[in-house]
């Protein structure tokens, strides 16, 4: 089988995290989670506020900064869909952006240290197989 | 939208919780040394990828339970995918965005999250990978329940390192058996949701492109060695 080359298969990744992100987030399930739900336990609730009982959720504060992608929204605009999707969308792309360039600038290190690490021709596996 | 294991802020008093951001720092860069010897040109996109593909199905709950959903959490993924040092800067980054942009775990419950998701998942994830990898066929399917198994064994253990630091630093008594075993037990379910997701998506890169699978990939090349094989998978 002729492998796909890895030109192809990064914008391919790229463009179903997208999509995930972008586009089926908004399908996931909106129950709380494993350690919300665990943390709720022995409190009563009330309009989703703690009203009595003993539980770890209790001792929760609201979050420090809450920044503009809070609870994965988009402050402003309203339609849910195209909140929890647009904030999706760029949280793929700063995290690909962050991530990269971290791992540039920690490979470009290594390789300055290390001298001749850069010097030789780059590995292309393509064809193999 | 809920937050899987992400812990908020007051959740754990704050000399525990800083106390794990120290071991979450040394576990960093202990991990980013690591890295950087392993960082090609190969390695280095595919890393930015599975940090990108890891934020996307974070965002995929699944019911598990009525009323009860869990996520990916992805230490196995990337330690499959990259290697467990690049593996703990994955899913380090993502953990980091969630909290200081989206609001997604507390930024003084950083160190926490990092410790458990980052560093203790990625590494009992890593460890099932080699026990089983050494274990099993060098099939698909062997392939396949070792992607499952790690992933599954790696959300308990994530979720176990929060009782410890519950035990540690709760703020209200909660009893421990009572603790582990909703925590422990909760977690289980979300691990087959974890291990199935794994599975999927580590076969699924092994039939394109076996040689990005950082797992598949023998011992470090040397000059002196023959040509290593491409790939123990057959495709």
């Amino acid at each position: 089988m002729r492998r796909p080359g890895f030109r192809w298969f990064l914008p391919a990744g790229l463009v179903l995290s997208l999509l995930l992100a972008g586009v089926v987030s908004s399908f996931a399930s909106s129950s709380p989670d494993g350690l919300d739900a665990v943390s709720r336990q022995g409190c009563e609730y009330s309009d989703g506020r703690i009203t009595g009982g003993d539980c770890i959720a209790r001792d929760g504060k609201d979050h420090e900064v809450g920044g503009p992608f809070a609870d994965y929204r988009i402050a402003g605009v309203d339609n849910p869909y195209l909140s929890t999707g647009l904030a999706g969308v760029i949280g793929v792309l700063l995290v690909f952006g962050a991530g990269s360039l971290m791992f540039r600038i920690a490979r470009r290190d290594s390789a300055a240290r290390s001298g001749s690490a850069d010097a030789g021709p780059p590995r292309d596996l393509e064809g193999v197989g | 939208m809920p937050s899987a294991l992400h812990i908020q802020n007051g959740i754990v008093n704050a000399p525990v919780s800083l106390a794990y951001l120290g071991i979450a720092a040394v576990g960093f860069a202990i991990a980013l040394r690591r890295a950087r010897d392993q960082l090609d040109e190969r390695l280095v996109p595919m890393a930015g990828l599975v940090a990108a593909y890891v934020f996307a199905v974070q965002m995929l709950n699944f019911p598990v339970l009525p009323g009860v959903s869990g996520h990916l959490l992805g230490g196995a993924l990337a330690a499959l995918l990259v290697g467990p040092w690049v593996g703990v800067l994955a899913v380090s980054i993502v953990l980091v965005v969630q909290a200081l942009l989206f609001a997604d775990g507390g930024v003084t419950a950083i160190g926490l999250n990092l410790a458990n998701m980052a560093l203790l998942g990625t590494a009992v994830a890593y460890g099932v990978i080699v026990l089983l990898l050494r274990l099993l066929p060098p099939t698909r399917s062997g392939l396949a329940v070792t992607a499952f198994t790690a992933g599954l064994v790696s959300v308990v253990a994530a979720a176990l390192g929060f009782v410890l630091q519950y035990v540690l630093g709760g703020a209200t008594q909660m009893p421990l058996e009572w603790l582990a075993g909703a925590m422990g037990g909760t977690h289980l379910l979300i691990g087959i949701g974890e291990g199935v997701i794994t599975a999927v998506t580590v076969v699924a890169v092994a039939r394109v492109r076996p040689d990005l699978v950082y797992a598949l990939r023998h011992r470090p090349r040397r000059p002196a060695e023959p040509a290593p094989q491409p790939t123990r998978v057959s495709v």
